[in-house]
């Protein structure tokens, strides 16, 4: 039975704040998995902590909210021991570059098969409003006490250096385009990355939807233009054609020059994409050449309520 | 044959094959129907630090060590400084002559503290600070010195077998020192060569060398050694016995009851669970295809108890293994799974903390952590095995109470089984019964993970399963696993959820709960590896007419308190014996039984108690001698 849209929204009462860029988020990986056609029970939300959190109760799919920075811990367990699931997690950032920043890194060595969206709004929304670990030093949103004293980490940057095998940005207000991206993100083979722009109306009044749109920018002929532009429209190419380290090390290096610009021009799309690193459950596939038939999750444990292992070869070898 | 009770002691710097060579020794005795209760001390350190290895060998049923040794072998001089007193009157010390005028400033990783003692015993008795200063001591004590050049037997097997590399080969000297030993006791020979080749059964050249050089050794000990008044000869092997560690209990429960995943972050003393089972990840199933056990190094032990979650909610039986410090980042995750009432087993290889404390030596110190461990109310099972084969059908049962109860298991190990080298009956898959609970294998319409039912236990849906759509959170949830700030919902689930405590006790069969060895008058009450040297010492009490009781406190949360209540009702007097500095099980005890405790046995040096220094305090309780905290200090 196809499924529509519709069939992925629960009747969970939605207590974001108006406006909130969250809303575009959710929608876009609801069409995402409409489009797929993803059945709702082999795929599972996973989401960490904050407003950002509530998301896997929106969608009807199987839905995890974990704790705050764990998110990557707990999906990841679950897509390796049942790898036929649609893995998808999601998490602020604060959750996923601040408290959870370790996991993201190691997650980025593993490259386990599924995807993280990052919502990214520069501000600790449910907690009202102190500086998360976007916001750019010296910036001061509304609810801070005094400018933010820290640097800003470098979403895509970091997603890069750590090993994460395809890595993109998309905006909250621009659905459709971000709709492609959750899908692109979704069919990758290994670890992919979205690092959503999403403002958040309450307690960023800094990286607002019109800010993001430009209205304060007017070039010579008056004509206000978005910052946020599209890395396809640019012909830039982010795809690994050949395993190479020379082509590898072009395209890391070209994506990261990318997702340093900001202000002005901020990029969306694609920075890089790399098929040809092995996801996490082929490299287990090398150890356990069942593993993909016979997964953790599909194993019989038992016959007749009793143990069905046979482990006389190894207590034979402890045998005096 | 008379009844033999023999300890060897080797010891070395760390790296130097002591190990190994304890192996040796352990398997031979084993083969030759010996039980061996064999333990290993080291310091945190890679290589140069002094490990030492004791192995006790009986033919009858050991459970722990003693204090004296009867035969110490040694190659370096730390051994002989370290080790020298606690060789018994007749006994003996194998040690390399070349040795002899070593002074104690020489060696380097003598510390301090213990410097000190040793100085003042010397200075007290008239000797010098060398190894003959301590070996005089020995001596006098009516040890037996057998002086041996090791160089020199390398140098005579070298020429022997035309092999000049075998000249300086030092890591020979721990092959040489259990030879000796061997070959002083009068051990059979062919089962020191069989033992060797098979140790080194991968490398036919090695095995080569090391046979030689056993062969010379063990001929020169029967040639030139005097006579020992200690022999070891072949004795009845019990059939279906196993040489095993500490870990291969708990982690051949866990193949053999069905956990398929393992995530993990490297902990002394309990990484060697996980990489056994790395080791041995692919496994037989009867009637079926291959199986597998998935172990996934993490990053830290957050990650390692949420991956184990993640594994748990797709329905596969999922554990973790740590230590203290470990266990300790686990905690808010641990009360994620307490909240979402999912099954996970940790299993918990405590060492001496607090903080990174003594990190590679014993302690029975998470007790009171685990009961409590995680914020706000949540039902868990916190229990703990006695001895290590016991721990191979407690992991299976851990298993079921996890399935069953819908909670998180904390299986409490520790660094004294983790590093025990023990015969056992050989382990039985076939007494492991596998219970899942109410885990689904089909969903029906209208699916609620959460319902409410009669016991308290919903149905439990896996990830990924047709039409089992579930929804999990931190927050409080409604049926369908929602979030809810609705006081009455919020309370009907913390009863639902807290109702399961009540139901476990009621469960679980009383004995698995406790184990009563008889109640006296006098009454131990302990926990896990230190169960061990109390049988022993109420065994050495029991010859001399002194009967004392001993109930093992397994299922530690919840705590059984009617049962033991009513187990211990005609014991008077009440003797908590534990590895920790406040008696943690014993206010445990306090707290839900009512009782104080009248005497408490403790060590917290790091080292595990003997049974000869529990029969000792224990004799001082029954002679009212005792005071109320016996605090237990042997070992190096």
């Amino acid at each position: 039975m196809a499924l529509k849209l519709a069939d992925y929204k629960t009747d969970v009462h939605n207590d974001w704040c108006p406006g909130c860029g969250d809303f575009g988020i959710v929608n876009a990986i609801q069409m995402a998995l409409a489009e797929m056609g993803i059945q709702r029970d082999k795929a599972a939300m996973f989401s960490g902590i904050g407003c950002s959190g509530k998301t896997s109760h929106y969608i009807n799919t199987y839905g995890v909210h974990t704790l705050h920075g764990r998110v990557l811990t707990f999906a990841q367990g679950a897509k390796i021991a049942n790898p036929d699931l649609t893995v998808v997690a999601v998490g602020g950032d604060g959750d996923g570059l601040g408290i959870g920043a370790g996991h993201f890194v190691a997650a980025g060595r593993r490259n386990v098969d599924m995807t993280y969206i990052i919502f990214d709004n520069g501000v600790y929304g449910l907690t009202k409003g102190q500086a998360s670990p976007t916001l750019k030093l010296g910036e001061k949103t509304k609810s801070l006490p005094s400018p933010n004293t820290n640097s800003n980490v470098n979403p895509i940057g970091l997603a890069i250096a750590s090993g994460f095998t395809f890595v993109a940005r998309g905006y909250s207000y621009d659905v459709r385009h971000l709709k492609d991206l959750i899908v692109q993100a979704v069919q990758h083979k290994g670890l992919s990355f979205l690092d959503v722009l999403q403002p958040c109306p309450t307690y960023n009044d800094l990286n607002t939807r019109d800010w993001y749109a430009g209205t304060d920018l007017v070039d010579e002929a008056q004509k206000r233009h978005s910052r946020i532009y599209k890395l396809e429209d640019q012909e830039f190419e982010p795809v690994v054609h050949y395993n190479s380290e020379v082509e590898v090390n072009e395209k890391l290096s070209q994506a990261l020059i990318k997702s340093l610009e900001w202000g002005n021009k901020i990029p969306t799309g694609v920075f890089y994409k790399n098929s040809l690193v092995s996801p996490y459950t082929e490299r287990l596939k090398d150890k356990i050449p069942n593993y993909l038939e016979n997964p953790p999750a599909k194993q019989n444990i038992s016959k007749n309520g009793r143990s069905n292992t046979d482990i006389s070869k190894i207590l034979d070898s402890l045998e005096v | 044959m008379s009844s033999v009770d023999f300890t060897w002691l080797i010891g070395g710097p760390q790296g130097s094959g002591v190990e190994s060579g304890a192996n040796i020794f352990s398997k031979v005795c084993a083969e030759m129907g010996y039980q061996v209760f064999g333990k290993r001390e080291f310091y945190s350190n890679i290589k140069g630090e002094h490990s030492y290895f004791t192995v006790r060998i009986a033919n009858k049923k050991i459970h722990s060590n003693v204090n004296d040794v009867t035969l110490m072998t040694s190659f370096d001089a730390e051994t002989i400084f370290r080790h020298y007193d606690e060789v018994m009157s007749g006994g003996g010390i194998i040690y390399d002559s070349d040795l002899e005028d070593t002074k104690t400033d020489s060696v380097r990783t003598l510390d301090a503290p213990f410097k000190e003692r040793l100085h003042k015993e010397l200075e007290s008795k008239n000797k010098p600070f060398t190894i003959t200063g301590v070996l005089d001591i020995a001596k006098e004590n009516g040890v037996k010195l057998f002086p041996v050049s090791f160089k020199s037997i390398l140098e005579a097997l070298s020429e022997e077998t035309e092999n000049p590399r075998l000249k300086g080969l030092v890591r020979m000297f721990n092959v040489i020192g259990v030879s000796l030993s061997l070959g002083l006791v009068k051990m059979p020979p062919d089962t020191l060569q069989k033992t060797i080749g098979s140790i080194f059964s991968r490398k036919p050249e090695v095995a080569k060398i090391n046979q030689q050089t056993a062969n010379y050794s063990y001929n020169y000990a029967t040639a030139k050694f005097e006579i020992f008044n200690h022999a070891l000869l072949r004795t009845e092997k019990e059939p279906e016995t196993l040489l095993v560690q500490g870990f291969h209990g708990t982690a051949l429960g866990k193949i053999a009851c069905g956990c398929r995943f393992q995530p993990y972050y490297p902990i002394t003393p309990a990484s060697d669970e996980s990489v056994f089972l790395e080791t041995n990840e692919l496994l037989d199933v009867i009637d079926e295809r291959p199986g597998s056990v998935a172990v996934i190094q993490t990053e830290d032990e957050i990650c390692a108890m949420g991956m184990t979650i993640g594994g748990a909610l797709t329905g596969t039986r999922s554990s973790t293994c740590t230590s203290g410090p470990g266990f300790a980042l686990m905690t808010e995750m641990l009360g994620w799974a307490g909240m979402n009432e999912v099954p996970v087993v940790i299993t918990n290889y405590q060492r001496s903390g607090p903080s990174t404390g003594l990190p590679t030596r014993h302690g029975q110190d998470d007790l009171l952590f685990s009961v409590h461990a995680g914020h706000g109310d949540f039902p868990k099972i916190v229990y703990a095995s006695g001895e290590i084969e016991e721990s191979f059908y407690d992991t299976g049962n851990c298993f079921n109470y996890a399935d069953v109860f819908q909670v998180p298991v904390i299986h409490l190990m520790d660094k004294f089984h983790a590093s025990s080298v023990i015969t056992c009956k050989r382990f039985d898959p076939h007494k492991i019964s596998v219970n899942r609970g109410k885990l689904l294998e089909k969903v029906d319409d209208d699916y609620r993970r959460f319902e409410f039912t009669d016991d308290g236990i919903s149905p439990r849906s896996r990830l990924g399963m047709d039409n089992g759509i579930f929804w999990n959170t931190g927050d409080e949830s409604d049926e369908t696993g929602h979030i809810t700030e609705d006081p009455i919902l919020r309370v009907k689930m913390m009863d639902k959820r807290m109702s399961r405590l009540d139901l476990i006790l009621k469960s679980i069969p009383k004995v698995e709960q406790a184990i009563s060895f008889g109640v006296e008058e006098y009454s131990i009450i302990s926990w896990g590896s230190t169960i061990g040297p109390v049988l022993d010492a109420i065994d050495l009490l029991k010859k001399e007419g002194i009967s004392i009781g001993l109930v093992q406190l397994k299922l530690l949360h919840p705590f059984p308190s009617e049962y033991v209540s009513s187990l211990l009702k005609d014991a008077t007097t009440i003797i908590d014996i534990e590895a920790n500095h406040s008696g943690q099980m014993g206010k445990l005890f306090k707290q839900n039984v009512g009782r104080d405790i009248d005497y408490f046995i403790l060590k917290y040096s790091g080292r595990a108690m003997t049974c000869t220094e529990v029969y000792d305090s224990l004799k001082k309780i029954v002679q009212k001698k005792a005071d109320k905290r016996e605090v237990l200090m042997h070992g190096a």
